[in-house]
């Protein structure tokens, strides 16, 4: 008998997989396999179309035209800022929502993740009338310092921190989770205070989520496109990212998009294989 | 007054007057849901509680007093090693939560680490560690805090019987130069037998018997810690009557004589102990006897036979029921 009742244990379970048990456990049915494939087709085959169809021999004129290398650096620039809101932002919320009792909790839980299912441009219209210069917040902000946020590269940034965050949140909170408070009481009887515990039990065992819920937010950062050309717009320069560079493309020069398309999906697959490699190097 | 003064009581759970002195090992012992765990948190300060709880005169419940404030040093069955700090940081963790300099705290862990003869796997992670060595580490964790009160739940539960005899050496080693008070749960006689100085024994959330070791094994006042120590024990009005499993006599009819005491029974269980076979009988009470083998197969006593207890008065001790005699 130990304290544990009294504590939520959530050690990790082992997994435990054997190798042969396909083997022994017969042919896979065809009613699972076909779905499968037909899954992987969908995945797999406009990837390879869009690799097969992409006028390579524009690459080098798109990557020295400006307004690509414009659209890049913005995106690099709002993507890796988006991180960090979300980081700062988030990391404390999901701290909030998976350590803290506090009356209305399972309702902010809920409202969190509200914009995971809301649909982006809908995003974008009720940031327009939370900040806009004649909404509910941006009427403060215009009166009284003259800041107008729609149509800046800072509303591109909200925008992608608005439908980044809860997708971070809901990976910080799930480490949390996971890891349990059991160590948080063993901090606790040693001395240290919430914000020792915190900073030196708390999230370093809740790293792998930390890193895994940023990257989650990179790569919904990098493709964010509606709630962004509704409350950001799309100006070369200030609030045109690839994604609405690859748009506005589409519609005079096919080709290009193409590459463009190509450069975006290249970049965010590398980035990503980088961190993953990186990541299980450490553990 | 000095050292601890407790009434704790957890509504529905527990309510268990305790104190201890300092320098003084209590072990607690009892069944599962007896409210040992319960007891120990709530000393920690880690579930609510009423009642009071007061350690040197001072009040720890009164306003309730975090468990970060109250210096307890608890050790729990798992370890509960911190798994991304090295064996030197997790001792140096407590006096760094206090506010000592770095250094100074590896200082003192490092000390603690010789103290427990680990000096050599300061710098191990807690994932490398044997179970045995990880539970010194976290012995010395608790300990590196200097606790006025060290709260140990089942320290050897998790540990191979080999192990835990030698850390339970050692241990005895540690408690006896460490001058707070000690609780220590336990569901192992032999931890309480030597590791405590007094035996506090919980059954539904209750003290049903308190005493010094040898006491509470030679005159056990309930049924658990009668099967701990393996002795049979049977209320009779207001006395406890005890014997030893090896003074039983097994037969296939009503024994005539001299026997006193005598019990109709169905065999429920049997398996080798030591040298003879142990029977569990089970009747009005469930009562153990040792015979020798060649006793079992010449009365076939296997599982579901009906049998005979019986016991000489010379053999059994009896005395009373009422709690503080």
């Amino acid at each position: 008998m130990t304290i544990e009742p009294l504590l939520p244990d959530s050690r990790t379970r082992e997994r435990r997989s054997d190798s042969a048990a396909g083997a022994r456990l017969g042919r896979p049915p065809l009613l699972l396999v076909i779905p499968a494939v037909l899954a992987s087709a969908l995945l797999v085959v406009p990837l390879v179309s869009l690799v097969l169809d992409t006028p390579w021999s524009g690459l080098r004129s798109q990557l020295a035209s400006s307004s690509v290398r414009q659209a890049l650096w913005l995106t690099l620039l709002v993507s890796l800022c988006t991180v960090a809101a979300c980081v700062v932002l988030g990391t404390p919320l999901a701290w909030l929502l998976g350590r803290v009792m506090f009356p209305g909790r399972a309702l902010l839980r809920a409202l969190v993740l509200v914009p995971l299912v809301l649909p982006p441009v809908v995003a974008g219209v009720a940031l327009i009338t939370a900040l806009g210069r004649t909404g509910l917040v941006g009427r403060w902000l215009y009166e009284w310092w003259g800041v107008t946020i729609p149509y800046t590269t800072v509303a591109v940034v909200i925008s992608h921190t608005f439908v980044a965050l809860p997708f971070y949140v809901l990976s910080v909170q799930g480490a949390l989770e996971s890891v349990g408070d059991r160590f948080d009481v063993v901090a606790a009887g040693l001395g240290a205070d919430r914000w020792t515990t915190f900073r030196r039990v708390t999230m370093p065992l809740a790293l792998p989520g930390v890193l895994a819920g940023a990257a989650l937010a990179w790569a919904r950062s990098l493709g964010e496109f509606g709630a962004t050309i509704t409350f950001a717009g799309n100006y070369p320069g200030t609030t045109q990212t690839m994604p609405s560079k690859i748009y506005t493309a589409l519609q005079s020069d096919p080709g290009a998009a193409r590459i463009l398309s190509m450069i975006l999906l290249v970049l965010s697959i590398g980035v990503l294989v980088g961190l993953r490699s990186r990541w299980l190097a450490r553990t | 007054m000095t050292g601890l003064e407790a009434h704790v009581e957890v509504p529905g759970r527990l309510q268990v007057d305790l104190s201890a002195a300092h320098g003084e090992v209590v072990a607690v012992i009892g069944p599962n849901g007896a409210g040992k765990s319960t007891l120990l948190a709530a000393l920690a300060g880690l579930v609510p509680q009423r009642g009071s709880v007061s350690v040197d005169g001072r009040p720890w419940n009164d306003p309730p007093l975090d468990v970060r404030d109250r210096g307890v040093g608890l050790v729990f069955q798992d370890q509960r090693l911190f798994p991304h700090l090295s064996a030197l940081a997790n001792v140096a963790f407590g006096p760094r939560s206090h506010g000592v300099p770095r250094a100074e705290a590896e200082r003192r862990a490092q000390a603690w680490l010789d103290r427990f003869g680990i000096r050599d796997l300061a710098g191990r992670r807690p994932a490398t560690l044997s179970g045995g060595q990880a539970q010194r580490v976290a012995i010395a964790r608790a300990l590196a805090l200097d606790p006025v009160l060290l709260l140990l739940d089942e320290p050897f539960a998790s540990l191979d019987v080999g192990v835990a005899t030698g850390l339970r050496i050692e241990l005895a080693r540690h408690l006896d130069a460490f001058d707070g008070i000690t609780v220590l749960v336990t569901h192992d006689a032999i931890d309480a037998l030597t590791l405590a100085d007094r035996v506090v024994v919980l059954d539904a959330g209750r003290v049903a018997q308190i005493g010094t070791p040898l006491e509470v094994a030679g005159r056990p006042r309930t049924e658990h810690v009668a099967r701990l120590v393996g002795l049979n024990v049977l209320r009779e009005g207001e006395r406890f009557v005890a014997f030893s499993p090896s003074v039983v006599t097994v037969s296939l009819t009503e024994p005539h004589g001299s026997a006193r005491h005598r019990w109709p029974g169905v065999i429920a269980h049997a398996a080798p102990h030591g040298g003879s076979v142990r029977l569990l009988v089970t009747g009005a009470h469930d009562l153990l006897a040792d015979v020798t083998p060649a006793s079992t197969t010449e009365l076939r006593l296997t599982p579901g036979r009906e049998v005979w207890l019986s016991v000489k008065e010379s053999s059994v001790e009896t005395y009373s029921a009422s709690v503080g005699s």
